[in-house]
């Protein structure tokens, strides 16, 4: 039996596709509960995140393919951060060009000043606090005018 | 019926309610930027919604899902509070009714995050995070009406007189929420009151706003009475489950 990790890091984010689910730090636990059965827990990144119902479908979906029942069960504590994610995606992210959150740093994060994912400025301005998804706020670059999402940190 | 059914219900139905609200700016919000904080805001409150009701099913022990209680109750089993229903009414009043409630759940949310209940205090620190970024962003808001034109000051203004009365009706408590208190499963209703009632005055000071003199409050939160609003919400809330029973995505 291949990693149990390996196999579900092959399961992207519905909304960020080019990072996977284990890389943002939302599987929490993966184990064998018999030959042909996995147990997985994973956890929300916010509370209302929608593409929970689709990871929890996919999930069961992929292992279903190799003969063998996935059982996913949803847990909120110890809460999910941005901390989680892997430096790996956190340069996936802004090279699909999200800038990542920053670390650690989460009740100030907006007095930080975000670099432009494109050309790499910190000459960059908050156009909303809010953006295309939950996990997101709008920036644009001053320099190369570029808008870009950051992943706010959580 | 169970104490801690009430009380979390009264949270799930807070949330629901106040989203179902917000989330009919969805596509009128005032630019667009704006439009999206606040389906944002409604869909982070439809989530905490739904992480209660979820416990709440648990807790009842009817087999009914979190949808059920969501969906398909009468007007008198739901325990919001009324400022939950007041119609959204101008930006200045839209905005302040969404502070008004941030701090209620700041507030409230740290202090069950130490509840015994481990359902509870994960909720609520999970939640937490999320109503911080409203209460940044509302009162954000509020300073810039507050510091602003003579407009925009009459608007805040008259949110205030409008929504005063019924920020007493947050506070009101369930059948059986005292005795949780004492055991520590849930925050004692009264120290988060004063608590609000302390930084809500802060807060005006710093935004430059007048509390109202009056201390009249409306009655009947969290009883089942409601304002006139509420049976169109739960008309439009209801009108896909009543008319097409248990249909499904």
């Amino acid at each position: 039996m291949q990693n149990l990790l390996e196999i579900l890091s092959q399961i992207p984010d519905p909304e960020i596709p080019v990072i996977n689910i284990v890389e943002l730090g939302i599987v929490r636990e993966a184990k064998m509960v018999s030959e042909n059965e996995v147990e997985i827990i994973i956890t929300p990144t916010y509370s209302a995140c929608p593409a929970m119902f689709n990871i929890e479908e996919d999930i069961i979906k992929l292992f279903k393919e190799k003969g063998i029942h996935a059982k996913v069960i949803s847990r909120i504590a110890p809460i999910w951060t941005t901390d989680w994610i892997t430096d790996e995606a956190r340069e996936k992210l802004r090279v699909y060009g999200i800038t990542p959150p920053e670390k650690g740093n989460h009740e100030d994060h907006l007095n930080v000043p975000k670099k432009c994912p494109r050309c790499g400025s910190q000459n960059t301005k908050q156009i909303s606090r809010f953006g295309s998804t939950l996990c997101k706020a709008s920036y644009q670059c001053n320099d190369c005018l570029e808008p870009f999402d950051y992943f706010k940190c959580h | 019926m169970n104490p801690l059914f009430n009380y979390t219900l009264k949270l799930a139905d807070d949330t629901l309610i106040f989203g179902q609200r917000l989330g009919e700016l969805c596509g009128q919000g005032p630019y667009l930027e704006e439009d999206i904080a606040l389906t944002n805001i409604a869909l982070d409150y439809l989530g905490q919604s739904n992480n209660f009701y979820k416990y709440a099913a648990q807790l009842q022990d009817l087999g009914k899902t979190e949808d059920d209680l969501a969906f398909l109750r009468l007007e008198i089993e739901y325990l919001n509070c009324q400022l939950s229903e007041i119609p959204n009414g101008d930006y200045a009043n839209t905005i302040l009714k969404v502070y008004l409630f941030s701090v209620y759940q700041k507030i409230l949310y740290a202090e069950l995050m130490k509840s015994s209940d481990e359902q509870l205090s994960g909720i609520a620190e999970k939640s937490l995070k999320e109503v911080k970024y409203h209460y940044t962003h509302t009162s954000t808001w509020i300073k810039m009406f507050a510091g602003g034109t003579e407009e925009s000051k009459s608007r805040v203004k008259n949110a205030v007189e409008n929504l005063w009365e019924y920020t007493g009706g947050m506070f009101a408590e369930t059948p059986g929420e005292e005795d949780l208190a004492k055991l520590d499963i849930v925050p004692n209703g009264k120290e988060i009151q004063e608590l609000w009632t302390r930084t809500i005055a802060e807060d005006f000071q710093n935004f430059g706003i007048e509390i109202p003199e009056s201390d009249f409050m409306q009655k009947g939160s969290r009883t089942g009475y409601h304002t006139e609003y509420f049976g169109f919400i739960l008309c439009e809330l209801q009108f896909m489950q009543k008319t097409y029973p248990n249909c499904a995505w």
